[in-house]
C-alpha cells in the first residue's frame, strides 16, 4: 500500500457505491476506472454530482455522508496519499471561480508549487499557458482577488496542468468558466490520466467513453457512448466550432458576416 | 479521562465540527461531556444537547475567555467524570491571539477557516503554532490551489502539526478528527499551559476608562515598539 505514490501509472481507480439521500444502496454497486479514460457524471441539480467528486477527491473510505469507498489499485489509499499535496494523486478544479487569498499572482503561484513539492519558478509558466486560455492576459503582479471569472479559470486550469500535474484529474462544470472550455479540458486531461468531469456540456458529455448518470445523491446506471452518439458527436464539434467563431466575433467588436 | 481544547477564530466552525465528531465518538462507543466557554452569549449548548451528550456552558463575561477557561478546567474535569464521561471536549472562544488556553497533556486543536485566506494562520500567532492539529474549515468555498497554499501556510506556523481538511456542513474529515482524539493519551498528573499568557494586567483591565496616558499604570507598550513600567 505505501508504494503507491504519484508517479505510478498506470493506476485503477474504484468507486465502490454507497448510498444515496435516503439511504438506499447505489444501483452501480462498483465502476472501475483505468488511466486514459475520461469518464463523465451526469445529473440535474441536486444529484450528488459534487458529493461524488468529493468522495473521489478525499479518497472516501466509508467515511463520508455517501458511505462510499475510493480504492487506487485496488487498494484502499495510504493516509500520506490523502492529505499531503506532495503525494497527492488527484488534481481538481472546482466550480469555484474566484480566488480570496490576499496574494499576487505570482506570489501565490510560487507557494502553491512549493506545497506540492515542484519549483517555484514554474509560476511563470503557469501564466503564459493560462493567457493562452483567455482574451484578458493575466499579469504576474496582479492581486488575485481582482481577477475577471475567466482569468481566475484560466488560471486554475492552467496551475492543474502545470503544478498539480497529477494522475486523476477532476473537473467541476468547466463549460461555465468562460474559457475554451475544448482545449481546457485538453490541457488537463494531459497523456494518460484518469479524468472525471461533472459536465451538461453535449461536446464534454460526449468526449466521455462512460458517464455516470446521478440521481438523488446516487448511482443510478452507467451510459457508455456508443456509435450514434459519436456521430451525433461530429455534428457537435462542427456546431460548437461555428458558435466559438461567432462569439469571437461578436467579443472583439466585429459584426457576424 | 482524556481531554480536548478545541479553539479558533469566531465563525471558524469550531461548534459545527465539534459535532460531527461528537457523533463519530458516540459511533464508536466512548462518552463524551462538552463544555462550551463563550464570552457573553451562546445557544450553541441547544445545538450540542440534541447529539444528547452532557452539556455545560460558561459565560466569561468581562474576563477573558481563555483565562477563564484555564482558570475552571479542574472543575470542567471533575464534572465530566461526575457525569460518566471519558473524554471532555472543551471549546473556548479564543479571542486575542495573544495566548492559547492549551494544557500540554490536552489535546490541543486550532480551527481556521481556509476563506479568512493564507495569511491568517501567521496572525493566528500561539493558538496555531502550539496545537497538536490544525483542522481546515471552508476548503469546499476555494480551489484545491488554494487550499494546499493555506495548508503550506500552516506548517510554516506550525511544523509539526496534523492537518485535518474538515467541512461542518457535510461532516468531511469528522472521522479522522474522532480517531485522533480517541487515540489521545489520557491526562494524568499537574498540568501545565503550553504558552505565556499575555503581559500582566493593566489599568484598563481594572476598569478605567479615562483614555488619557497620564491615567494609565502597568507595562505600556507605544506604537513604536518602546515598553516602560509606570507605576510604583
Amino acid at each position: 500500500m505505501s508504494q503507491i505514490n504519484s508517479e505510478i501509472m498506470p493506476l485503477t481507480l474504484t468507486i465502490q457505491g454507497g448510498v444515496d439521500k435516503d439511504g438506499h444502496l447505489d444501483a452501480v454497486s462498483e465502476i472501475e476506472i483505468t488511466s486514459g479514460e475520461i469518464i463523465g457524471i451526469v445529473g440535474p441539480t441536486g444529484s450528488g454530482k459534487s458529493t461524488l467528486i468529493a468522495d473521489i477527491e478525499q479518497f472516501a473510505l466509508g467515511d463520508t455522508p455517501s458511505g462510499r469507498k475510493i480504492l487506487i489499485n485496488g487498494l484502499e489509499p495510504a493516509g500520506e496519499l490523502r492529505c499531503n499535496p506532495r503525494k497527492k494523486l488527484v488534481a481538481q478544479l472546482s466550480q469555484n471561480m474566484h480566488f480570496l487569498a490576499d496574494m499576487s499572482v505570482e506570489e501565490f503561484l510560487r507557494m502553491h508549487a512549493k506545497s506540492r513539492g515542484k519549483d517555484p519558478g514554474l509560476a511563470n509558466k503557469v501564466i503564459a499557458l493560462a493567457n493562452t486560455l483567455t482574451g484578458e492576459p493575466v499579469n504576474p503582479a496582479f492581486p488575485l482577488t481582482i481577477l475577471s471569472g475567466g482569468q481566475s479559470r484560466a488560471l486554475m486550469v492552467a496551475d492543474i496542468a502545470v503544478i498539480s500535474d497529477s494522475p486523476i484529474v477532476l473537473i467541476d462544470e468547466i463549460e461555465n468558466a468562460g474559457i475554451k472550455k475544448q482545449e481546457a479540458l485538453r490541457l488537463l486531461a494531459g497523456e494518460g490520466k484518469i479524468v472525471v468531469v461533472v459536465t451538461h456540456d453535449p461536446m464534454l458529455a460526449l468526449m466521455a467513453s462512460r458517464r455516470i448518470v446521478m440521481k438523488n445523491g446516487g448511482m443510478t446506471k452507467v451510459i457508455s457512448t456508443n456509435e450514434d452518439e459519436q456521430r451525433v458527436f461530429k455534428d457537435v464539434e462542427r456546431m460548437d466550432g461555428w458558435l466559438t467563431a461567432l462569439r469571437e466575433t461578436i467579443r472583439q467588436g466585429e459584426v457576424v458576416a | 479521562m482524556k481531554m480536548v481544547v478545541v479553539a479558533g477564530t469566531p465563525g471558524s466552525g469550531k461548534t459545527s465540527v465539534l459535532m460531527h465528531a461528537v457523533k463519530d465518538l458516540i459511533r464508536a462507543g466512548h462518552s463524551p461531556a462538552l463544555v462550551k466557554i463563550d464570552c457573553m452569549w451562546t445557544e450553541d449548548d441547544a445545538r450540542f444537547k440534541r447529539l444528547k451528550v452532557p452539556v455545560a456552558v460558561g459565560l466569561s463575561r468581562d474576563m477573558c475567555p481563555d483565562h477563564y477557561a484555564i482558570y475552571n478546567f479542574d472543575e470542567m474535569l471533575e464534572w465530566a467524570a461526575a457525569q460518566g464521561a471519558n473524554i471532555l471536549l472543551n471549546e473556548t472562544a479564543g479571542l486575542c491571539l495573544r495566548c492559547a488556553p492549551y494544557p500540554d497533556k490536552a489535546l490541543a486543536i486550532c480551527v481556521i477557516d481556509v476563506t479568512t485566506g493564507p495569511n491568517s494562520p501567521l496572525k493566528v500567532g500561539p493558538l496555531l503554532t502550539t496545537a497538536d492539529a490544525a483542522v481546515m474549515t471552508k476548503g469546499d468555498l476555494v480551489s484545491q490551489a488554494e487550499r494546499e497554499v493555506f495548508r503550506e501556510r500552516i506548517l510554516e506556523a506550525n511544523p509539526g502539526c496534523r492537518i485535518i481538511e474538515a467541512n461542518g456542513l457535510s461532516g468531511k474529515g469528522s472521522a479522522e478528527l474522532a480517531q485522533l482524539m480517541a487515540g489521545w493519551p489520557d491526562i494524568c498528573g499537574e498540568m501545565v499551559l503550553r504558552h505565556n499568557p499575555p503581559l500582566a494586567i493593566c489599568t484598563l483591565c481594572t476598569g478605567e476608562l479615562r483614555i488619557a496616558k497620564e491615567h494609565h499604570r502597568g507595562v505600556l507598550r507605544h506604537l513604536d515598539g518602546f515598553m516602560e513600567y509606570k507605576g510604583e
